[in-house]
């Protein structure tokens, strides 16, 4: 075996490779040879480091530097430099790597230090697409302590154990899925992985996948010896191409060593995965619509019961786990249910991952026990709001959660405290927003998205997003009433009350919550018409102040030639007078506003 | 338009897919995955095909065809543009980065140009959170977008083509 002396680590997840990862790891490669120590240096390519925001990132170790926002271009210096020479380049670490100067390696940077990483443990770590590296993090050893050491029984006994909820939103204990799931009696049985996350700004199932596409494998092959099952189905979103190829590698992978297909280490049990990819329908999240379009049917929700764990797939008893509760599993069954269930709280056992978003400084992805704060997670590990905002609110549940604000900051995030203030755990998205931010718009922009992604299969899903969104548009063109608000609450509850699936029950929490925690602001909309953060352009109004020095650039650009000195005069020689708009005529374009000479700045908006 | 090509070539490689997975529980969307890769989309000819060969009715195909944003019935541009709506990118101001690509381009999300050069939409969380916001042409991802960036990104294809 080679040794090196140091490792670079480069970050593969979507979001550094957007920013050129790969290109900046073949300039490294080549860079390496350049200076004639290529066999000194090994270059991995790992799964997503989770900090996003400081991407594309590189960390070398033994020491852990970490660099951000790497270029191609500083590839060059930071191998002359650092790996040549051994100077570290500090221009180009990471804001907080520098203190002073003293360097502090990537685990101690705040973002990093605050967290608690089991399902990521690996992610940023390993090399995704090498199963030796997945081996030597005690890959597989789970796998092999379930097939040589455990009955199925005790395998469910262990994972009930732990207290390991869902992650997919809904938070039903797996251990008793598995249990229901191994009771019922067939020829055929499957296990299922929901990786169709479809949550808008909700990464964390495919940072798992790309990161350590394994651990999800021998998690589902540990659930097929469980539950008895030889079959297992991974249904992921086409658009997430580069965790579908590692996932592809990682199957032929395990087969090539004997950890999955036939006669699993020499042992009686077979277990074999095919993947199937989703063709971009949202609520092909939802179980049992995921288990139509495997079916090769349209992906609309069935009625419940029978559970899919007593008919899912092609009408046999289905386990169906999203990815994140299954990267859970291989820990829990080394270290034990009773070590998973002594982080958290009393009913929400172990961590949970959030994908960071909106208006916070360190987008990413972060792992934290259950129980932590949210201000701690968004000004801790967040680093708070950019810009000196001020935080308005943080949506959690993606479209099926709610808005909560600041006088929640201090609840411990765990999936009861969260219903029980009116959102709900959901996936993990986590959208900061900030002061600029317009409650009615984002509600409106939430419905849209269901409304759209209605199956259509219900009535109070198909027509009542649609009937809420109407009115939403009303108030937002600045045509709402009061009855409105009281219509929409209405609405709302009855859609909750009726509707088939969890798509339809949650579609209106979005309206719920706004409306519960920013009623001034549906007010100004409906009352005053006004949009108290300018968002909503149909309420806008420019005008044209004092200031005005009549030299006609914003007339000019009117697109509707409905801007004309007809104001005050400023020079009685020269007849010159200042410009009016006519609100009449005003599209709102903000033309005007942009051409205003910004010496002068006579144009507001408001 | 964009065009479209339904040559004997492209049936025979999608009738190859569909005899290699011939099974009870192939389901129907690796096929139409298949097809609208090899097709560019899946239109009513294709559609009729498929049915034949795997003995389903063209209806429930077209049923499953229309319900799925992925699966299109009629070609796209030589470039897909994709702004990503996701929250993160919304709240960052994605929507004014679709506003200005309507304008330069002339054609609203759905749409494809006169030329067939560029087709707009309007896509789901691209998971590219950390960039927003952000857009896809084809495959190479644009983040940290701000609306005068759109004219000179366009530009690029505009050259590409000329040479």
């Amino acid at each position: 075996m080679q040794y090196y002396r140091a490792h670079v680590l480069i970050c593969g997840g979507t979001g550094c490779t957007s920013g050129k990862s790969l290109e900046i790891k073949a300039e490294l490669e080549k860079q390496l040879v350049t200076y004639g120590i290529e066999n000194e240096v090994k270059v991995v390519m790992t799964g997503c480091f989770g900090l996003c925001e400081a991407g594309p990132i590189m960390v070398v170790y033994p020491e852990g530097t970490f660099y951000a926002h790497v270029q191609v271009k500083d590839v060059k210096k930071i191998v002359e430099e650092h790996l040549f020479k051994g100077r570290i380049v500090k221009e180009k670490l990471y804001y907080e790597a520098l203190d002073e100067d003293k360097v502090i390696s990537v685990n101690e940077v705040e973002f990093y230090a605050k967290q608690k990483r089991i399902a990521l443990s690996n992610c940023g770590v390993i090399d995704p697409e090498n199963i030796d590296e997945y081996l030597a993090k005690d890959g597989y050893q789970a796998l092999i302590k379930v097939l040589t050491d455990m009955k199925p029984r005790e395998v469910i006994e262990e994972i009930k154990k732990s207290g390991l909820r869902g992650r997919g939103g809904a938070g039903f204990p797996t251990g008793l899925k598995w249990e229901f799931a191994s009771n019922y009696e067939d020829d055929m049985k499957y296990v299922c992985c929901n990786a169709d996350e479809g949550d808008p700004g909700a990464f964390m199932d495919r940072s798992i996948l790309e990161g350590t596409p394994h651990s999800v494998i021998e998690a589902m092959t540990i659930a097929g010896y469980a539950t008895g099952s030889k079959k297992g189905y991974i249904y992921i979103r086409a658009e997430y191409p580069i965790a579908v190829k590692r996932l592809e590698i990682a199957i032929k992978q395990a087969k090539d060593y004997g950890l999955l297909g036939n006669n699993i280490l020499d042992t009686k049990f077979s277990f074999d995965i095919e993947i199937r990819l989703g063709a971009g329908a949202f609520v092909c999240g939802e179980e049992t619509a995921l288990i139509e379009s495997i079916e090769g049917k349209r992906g609309m929700p069935r009625t419940k019961p029978p559970f899919p764990a007593e008919k899912g797939i092609w009408g046999k008893p289905t386990l169906i786990n999203n990815v994140e509760t299954f990267a859970n599993i291989p820990a829990i069954i080394l270290k034990g249910g009773e070590w998973f269930g002594s982080i958290g709280t009393e009913k929400s056992k172990g961590t949970k991952v959030f994908a960071l978003g909106g208006k916070i400084k360190n987008t990413g992805l972060v792992e934290i026990p259950m129980g932590t704060t949210l201000r701690e997670v968004i000004y801790g590990i967040g680093g708070g709001i950019p810009d000196n905002k001020k935080f308005k609110a943080v949506q959690t549940g993606g479209p099926s959660g709610g808005c909560l604000t600041a006088e929640h900051l201090d609840t411990p995030i765990d999936y009861d405290n969260l219903v029980s203030i009116g959102s709900m755990m959901g996936s993990g998205g986590m959208i900061v927003m900030d002061e600029d931010t317009c409650m009615v718009d984002i509600a409106r922009f939430f419905l849209d998205f269901t409304c759209e992604e209605s199956c259509g299969k219900c009535t109070p899903c198909r027509e009542g997003t649609k009937r809420l969104k109407e009115i939403l548009d009303k108030i937002v063109a600045g045509n709402g009433t009061i009855e409105d608000l009281d219509r929409l609450e209405n609405l709302a509850g009855y859609i909750k009350d009726n509707a088939l699936c969890n798509l339809g029950q949650t579609a209106p929490n979005p309206v719920i919550s706004t409306l519960k925690f920013f009623r001034d602001e549906y007010m100004a909309h409906v009352v005053d018409k006004k949009c108290p953060t300018s968002v909503c352009k149909d309420l806008l109004q420019y005008t044209i102040t004092d200031k005005c020095i009549g030299c006609g650039s914003c007339a000019k650009v009117c697109p509707q030639g409905c801007i004309e000195p007809l104001g005050k005069e400023i020079n009685s020689k020269t007849k010159r007078r200042q410009y009016v708009i006519d609100q009449n005529k005003c599209i709102k374009c903000g033309a005007c506003l942009e051409a205003c000479p910004p010496k002068v700045k006579a144009i507001i908006r408001k | 338009m964009a065009n479209l090509e339904l040559t004997a070539e492209k049936y025979a490689l999608l009738k190859t897919f569909i005899d290699e997975n011939r099974s009870e529980t192939s389901g129907l969307m690796p096929v139409l995955h298949k097809a609208q890769d090899i097709f560019g989309c899946i239109p009513i000819e294709v559609q009729k095909f498929i049915s034949k060969e795997l003995n389903v009715s063209v209806s429930e195909i077209y049923g499953v065809v229309t319900f799925y944003s992925r699966f299109s019935t009629e070609p796209v541009g030589d470039h897909l543009i994709g702004v990503c709506l996701g929250t993160a990118c919304y709240v960052k101001g994605a929507q004014k980065i679709l506003d200005e690509l309507q304008s330069a381009l002339k054609i609203k999300p759905e749409e494809t140009t006169a030329d067939g050069k560029f087709t707009l939409t309007a896509t789901r969380c691209l998971g590219a959170c950390g960039l927003a916001p952000v857009m896809m042409i084809d495959d190479e991802v644009y983040g940290r977008l701000t609306p005068d960036m759109v004219p000179d990104i366009l530009s690029k294809y505009d050259k590409e083509e000329t040479k």
